[in-house]
């Protein structure tokens, strides 16, 4: 196909780089600098989408971001597939595959636009009054066909093949825009040394001033582009999008990288979020042009006038030859006299004002072009593209008068409703607006952060005006071009256009791509929906892919209009990040995989990883479950190396446990406040089990400190607990006890600790010991300064599995070898290495509680049966006044009780409900539930663990666990200790 | 008030929908009402509602410092679930997810309650312990709940990853089927309408900025619009809980976060049912218009600004990611925060206060949405009969102090 809209010269696109690439399966040539929908109008294709609800045939309005129409999927086959992208900012690169959406089977004959017939059946929010009989369709009919008909283009589904970075960075001053306010402000921060960032969502620097002819700041924006490029404090990124402006002037800005080369290199990301703290901003945002809301403004080759310039200059392609203007300002006519000048055939301008004046409007006249002035649009028409547009007088009252003639033959309609400042950001950042009335628009009030608005952001509608006030905020002292600029009148908002056509066809559209129409928005506030969130939740106005960029000032009006109401008294809808559509990628960067959570190992993980381990997450932690040996499955391996920890001696790695080091000289008082029992005794040397209370009574977190000196402790907590009771103690001595001198540091990586426990625990361990570590000597619960196969360290005579056990802890770059030299020395008394599924099972044969199993942030030490730990004598600990709380002391809460089944080969499962009935009725009182079971080979039959209501008092009792499967099993109630009942083996 | 139906639109389509009226009044407030509402969201309005239909107090205001469903009503991610662990959560969910079934009916307001399933995932085996647990539980209360395996809750729901050696793997899934969303909007406007039609004030932009007491009595609320008589006031305002209630002189066991949500840009059906994972702190659906609706954390620090800071954004969607690896080329179209009021044991207070005439219904943390028609309907049972329906008896102010608490938090884990 020849670029039948291509002129033959000019634009700012490089004719010698031919692009080719393909629109729904057809192929395409475009130039290097095109975007997909100048490359596309440059062949006189304006039909490019389908809209969301009626599946109207659409064009691109826009030039820019703010486009809502011509959405695209993009493919390449090898999962890189983007749905809804803007047509107006795809960058042309060769080989790009485009496809419409939203339509079946093709863009031009597209079955859904029955929808559009049937228009009257689907006003604003009709689906809130349907669809709701007979009641079970709203699942099986209608939702589904909703769902079917919604949406726009298909999700991905192949794994993105891209990757996505992260950039932090700091700077003085940011500015947001590089057209000539923007240029202006990163001009005069650069010079005088400050940090500057400016950042631009365009390709090239310049802004506005790539829109236009080539004019008098040509020579300035080359200029100022090489010299900030020479300026190594100042960052300049294009196609760099400013999506959000959070508090504390902390903004987030997305770089385009490799999208528009279409190269996949697999080294550059495809994008980029800066994550920019800045201490001021200048935002130099410009302005985005309005549409005007009349019938038939939807179609094909109805677009902004703004855009028709930008295609022109920028692209050198014409929209159309014989375009009708219809305006409410004079920044239209810019459009026809540059269409003019191209060679193209005006039909007609057609002004709402009645006599407007200037030198714009006289150009006009003076070209000869029509002017039908007090007019306005009152329909189109044309199929897949406009071919004419009926014109009729309106009066100062808003009433049409009389209808002109014949429509006027036109192959686009270039509208103009006046300009919005790009306040998006500025209310991002919590700054208030005003409605200007002069311009009919919101303007930047009142700023809430360090930031200043420059240029068409501001209000600031000339080149001059947006040069001076920019160089003002990026700290003045710079010389500017002279700029003449054209002084413009007054326009004359008419937000809703009347229109003659009568019956519902002509649908004058506030929101293009929800197809929200000026009627809808008069429906919304007959139904009493006076709040402008309310009008926009009612009928979606603004909520599209493209926020309302160009529509919500329109919306606003036509609401005040309706409510007769003055527009600030309606106010806005907020504006909420991201400005345009973020990729997810991107916001997650490289925070995927192996970096979505950082995966912990142990010094001794490599050991247990060549020695066949399987592996559980513990919190961040991997911890090896168990050690099959071959043909073994967790069952086996746990029950082996169960019975042989009892037999012999098993090893395991406690590495995981959390470990804080607590130092100062009211260490011990502060323990003595953590923890339910007494520590003001504790002597250096010897070591206590404690239990941490929350506020309100409950167990938080257990484990064993030591005494390593009267000031200096070591304690270690849960593995999942470590971090959360640091900042708990933290908490408390920074907020509640400031006057306790006590310091606190996490070590919890700086020891490897491996457990050695059962009969041969000993015999194993001392002779690689240079210490004497006999009963004597290292008696239960005492601790000691060692030195373990040559490496110093501290062992500790803990046990949690009721045998005679050693907590060696060694500097964790020691670990591995220290253990493998336990390891090897435990060759010839058969110790074991067990995993923490063997150790779960061998803590419950005794008993020991497992805080977050056994408990669940409702059980209190007493619940456990585990008086014995609450001192009666200490004036005060945590949880000491929640304890005292009645419901805490009642007899009927779930107490810690063993469970035995009737058939003892059958293991509950964990969190199986415990009922006083064994007749199942629903709902079914439930008295309790299975905390731990586990097939115990120790004991030769299964055991269990439960919270059972009144528990202490049921000893023998048969209770009853109902099965999933409707069955139910008996069990009796124990004591929780189902081995050495008389605890003799520990001290051994 | 004027039915809506399909023929309704067709008639009104003759008319070139000219004729709707509206959905509830716009009246000046009255001097003196029966009882006052404070707070026009879901639970308000509801509330409203049911004092209306089911007890007959239809002399009744319900005040709005805004607009109606602004706050979390209309924030949140619309997730329907009543799979919670303890008798008296079960009981008080599974009443809402009842009423929710018949609720488009009974407002003749398609609010579109859409029981797609709500999936948990199970990524440790401390997660497995927790579910099944809630699994035997609800099977008990007569609440659906069932177990899947990894393989099981792929088929349920095609983008899920469940490859094994994923940083948390799917270890399976607790499936509640009946559990699904709805629309938030249309849960408010409903609601507004029914009231509206059985007499009740609904009254837009009228901040409460003062509870009159006579003694140990409400007697009135001061607000921007003056002095309403009331013998009998309902506190339903969220995030705004604790300040209302100060003005009562009444001291509250709450905490407001912001907590955030997002949504994609819209794409065709990809996303079945509703999945959430504590674990890695996501949630996701897929919204009737086609965008994922994306749940977030809330923030660490205390707020009462709607506003949440962008690395819990960052960190929700490297949860979704990892569970839904192929969402990566999607975009975030918009983001956005509401304030939450937390309680200590995260249930709610439905419940009388020490202030005779004085009700309050909040706590709902970040899972209020759920239970709207329910906590609606039982707090306008407490509030007309001065007592409390049995369902929420047990979700009192006093518990705090006797300790008898409903834990879900510490029970489930799991974000509600």
């Amino acid at each position: 196909m020849t670029q039948s809209h291509r002129l033959a010269s000019g634009g700012r696109i490089d004719r010698s780089k031919a692009v080719r690439f393909t629109f729904d399966g057809h192929s395409f040539d475009g130039f290097a600098g095109d975007t997909l929908a100048s490359a596309l109008l440059a062949h006189g294709v304006h039909l490019m989408g389908r809209s969301f609800k009626y599946h109207r045939p659409r064009g691109p309005i826009a030039a820019g971001s703010e486009e809502p129409n011509a959405l695209i999927q993009l493919d390449d086959g090898n999962g890189r597939t983007d749905p809804n992208t803007r047509a107006t900012v795809i960058e042309l690169f060769a080989g790009l595959r485009a496809e419409s959406q939203n339509r079946w089977p093709s863009l031009e004959r597209d079955v859904g636009v029955i929808n559009d017939l049937f228009s009257p059946m689907f006003p604003a929010a009709f689906y809130y009054k349907t669809f709701m009989w007979p009641k079970s369709w709203w699942e099986s009919v209608y939702e589904p066909f909703i769902r079917a008909a919604a949406g726009l283009g298909h999700a991905p589904t192949m794994a993105d093949p891209d990757r996505y970075a992260h950039r932090h960075a700091h700077c003085d001053l940011l500015v947001v825009g590089a057209g000539p306010a923007g240029l202006a402000a990163a001009l005069a921060a650069g010079r005088k040394g400050g940090r500057v960032i400016l950042v631009d969502e365009n390709n090239a620097l310049g802004g506005s001033l790539l829109n236009d002819a080539d004019g008098p700041l040509e020579a300035w924006l080359a200029e100022v582009s090489s010299e900030l490029a020479g300026l190594d404090h100042v960052t300049v990124l294009t196609r760099t999008t400013l999506t959000a402006y959070y508090d504390h002037n902390y903004l987030t800005a997305l770089e385009r990288i490799t999208d528009h080369t279409g190269l996949v290199d697999g080294k550059s990301p495809r994008q980029r979020l800066w994550r920019i703290r800045a201490g001021r901003v200048v935002l130099a945002t410009g302005a985005i042009e309005r549409t005007l809301v009349f019938a038939g403004n939807d179609r094909p080759g109805v677009m902004l006038a703004s855009a028709a310039r930008t295609y022109l200059h920028r692209y050198a392609v014409l929209v159309g030859r014989t375009p009708l203007i219809f305006t409410n300002n004079d920044s239209a006519y810019r459009a026809a006299l540059d269409m003019r000048a191209a060679g193209t055939s005006i039909a007609a301008i057609v002004d709402i004002r009645s006599n407007p004046q200037g030198a714009l409007i006289d150009a006009a006249r003076g070209d000869g072009i029509r002017i039908h002035t007090g007019s306005v649009v009152v329909g189109t028409d044309g199929r897949h593209r406009v071919h004419q547009a009926s014109i009729a007088r309106i009066g100062a009252d808003g009433r049409l008068s009389e209808t002109l003639g014949r429509p006027l033959a036109c192959d686009c309609v270039l509208m103009s409703g006046g300009w919005n400042p790009n306040v998006s950001l500025f209310s991002q950042g919590r700054g208030r607006l005003r409605f200007d009335d002069a311009l009919a628009a919101f303007v930047p009030d009142r700023a809430m952060q360090a930031v200043e608005c420059a240029g068409a952001c501001a209000g600031t509608m000339t080149t001059a005006g947006a040069l001076s006030e920019g160089a003002e905020a990026g700290g003045g002292g710079i010389d500017l071009p002279a700029v003449e600029d054209i002084v413009e009148g007054p326009l004359q908002p008419v937000w809703a256009v009347p229109s003659d056509r009568t019956g519902s066809r002509p649908k004058a559209f506030v929101d293009f791509q929800n197809d929200v129409t000026a009627k809808d928005l008069g429906i919304a506030v007959r139904e009493g929906m006076v709040s402008i969130e309310h009008v926009k939740r009612f009928t979606t106005t603004g909520m599209a892919t493209d926020q309302g960029k160009t529509s919500n000032v329109n919306a606003l009006a036509i609401v005040a209009g309706q409510l007769d109401a003055a527009i600030p008294a309606v106010g806005t809808t907020t504006f909420r990040p991201p400005y345009t559509p973020q990729t997810f990628g991107a916001i997650v960067g490289s925070g995927r995989g192996r970096l979505f959570d950082p995966v912990r190992k142990t010094p001794m993980h490599g050991w247990a990883e060549a020695n066949g381990a399987v592996f559980e997450d513990v919190g961040n932690w991997k911890r090896a479950r168990y050690f099959p040996r071959p043909g073994e499955d967790m069952h086996g391996a746990v029950q082996r190396e169960c019975m042989q920890v009892r037999e012999t001696c098993g090893l395991m790695d406690a590495s995981t446990l959390g470990k804080i080091d607590i130092q100062g000289k009211d260490a011990r008082e502060f323990l003595n406040r953590v923890y339910t029992n007494a520590w003001m005794k504790l002597a250096p040397g010897k070591c206590r089990y404690g239990l941490m209370l929350r506020d309100d009574g409950f167990v938080f977190d257990d484990g064993v400190t030591a005494c390593i000196a009267d000031d200096h402790f070591h304690m270690t907590t849960t593995t999942g607990g470590a971090p959360r009771v640091l900042a708990w103690l933290e908490d408390l001595s920074q907020t509640e006890w400031p006057d306790l001198e006590v310091y606190f540091t996490s070590v919890t990586e700086q020891w490897a600790t491996m457990t050695i426990s059962g009969p041969n625990a000993r015999e194993v361990l001392a002779p690689l010991v240079s210490e004497d570590i006999s009963t004597d000597a290292l008696p239960h619960m005492a601790w000691m300064e060692a030195t373990v196969a040559g490496v110093k360290g501290r062992i500790f005579r803990i046990s949690f599995t009721g045998e005679v056990s050693f907590e060696v802890n060694v500097p964790a770059g020691y670990g591995q070898s220290v253990w493998e030299a336990i390891v090897e020395r435990g060759k010839v008394r058969e110790l074991c290495v067990y995993g923490t599924e063997t150790m779960h099972v061998l803590r419950a044969e005794k008993g020991y509680i497992i805080v977050g199993q056994e408990t669940d942030g409702t059980a209190t030490p007493f619940d456990l049966g585990m008086d014995w730990i609450v001192s009666a004598k200490k004036p005060d600990f945590i949880g000491k006044r929640g304890l005292e709380r009645p419901d805490l002391k009642a007899a009927d809460r779930k107490q810690l009780v063993g469970l035995l089944t009737k058939d003892p080969d059958m293991v509950l499962e964990e969190g199986a409900q415990v009922t006083a009935s064994d007749r199942i009725t629903i709902p079914m009182p439930m008295i309790g539930h299975v905390t731990s079971s586990y097939m115990s080979s120790n004991c030769g039959r299964s055991i269990a663990l439960a919270m059972v209501r009144g528990g202490h008092a049921l000893n023998g009792r048969t209770l009853h666990v109902p099965q999933l499967d409707g069955s139910v099993v008996d069990v009796t109630v124990t004591g929780t200790v189902f081995f050495d009942i008389e605890g003799a083996r520990i001290h051994g | 008030m004027q039915r809506y139906s399909i023929v309704s639109i067709a008639r009104n389509a003759l008319t070139g929908h000219r004729n709707w009226q509206r959905a509830w009044r716009s009246p000046e407030p009255k001097p003196s009402y029966d009882a006052v509402i404070i707070g026009g969201g879901g639970h308000g309005l509801g509330t409203a509602y049911y004092l209306a239909k089911e007890h007959g107090l239809t002399n009744i205001a319900v005040l709005e410092k805004g607009w109606l469903g602004g706050g979390n009503t209309g924030r949140n991610t619309t997730i329907i679930r009543s799979n919670y662990l303890y008798d008296e959560s079960a009981a008080l969910y599974d009443h809402a997810v009842k009423l929710w079934e018949g609720l488009s009916q009974e407002l003749n307001y398609n609010t579109m309650y859409s029981p797609r399933g709500v999936m948990m995932l199970a990524h440790n085996v401390h997660d497995v312990q927790v579910f099944k647990r809630h699994i035997y539980a609800n099977r008990l209360n007569g609440v659906d709940n069932e177990w899947l395996t990894p393989e099981q809750a792929k088929a349920y729901c095609p983008p899920l990853d469940i490859r094994r050696d994923a940083r948390y793997p799917v270890m399976g899934a607790a499936l509640q089927r009946r559990g699904g969303t709805a629309r938030h909007d249309a849960v408010a406007w409903g609601y507004a309408r029914g009231a509206d039609a059985l007499g009740v004030d609904i009254i837009q932009n009228c901040e409460v900025t003062g509870i009159r007491r006579d003694g140990d009595k409400v007697i009135g609320v001061e607000t921007m619009r003056g002095y309403i008589q009331a013998p009998k006031v309902g506190v339903v305002a969220a995030g705004n809980t604790t300040v209302v209630m100060d003005m009562a002189g009444v001291r509250m066991p709450l905490e407001s976060y912001p907590l955030q949500a997002l949504v994609s840009e819209p794409v065709k059906p990809v996303f079945p049912c509703v999945v959430m994972s504590n674990t890695v702190h996501a949630y996701i659906s897929q919204s009737d218009k086609g965008e994922l609706v994306i749940g977030a954390g809330t923030d660490q620090f205390t707020s009462y600004s709607q506003r949440g800071g962008f690395h819990i954004i960052e960190h929700t969607l490297e949860a979704i990611l990892e569970l839904f690896p192929v969402f990566s080329r999607m975009r975030m179209l918009r983001q956005w925060g509401g304030i939450v009021d937390v309680t200590p044991d995260r249930s709610p207070i439905l419940a009388k206060t020490p202030v005779r005439g004085l009700y309050v219904n909040c706590g709902w943390g970040t899972g209020g949405f759920k239970a709207t028609p329910g906590s609606a309907h039982t707090f306008a049972h407490t509030i007309a009969r001065d007592e409390p329906h049995p369902i929420n008896a047990p979700f009192t102010l006093e518990r705090f102090r006797t300790g008898r608490l409903i834990d879900e938090a510490a029970a489930a884990a799991v974000a509600h």
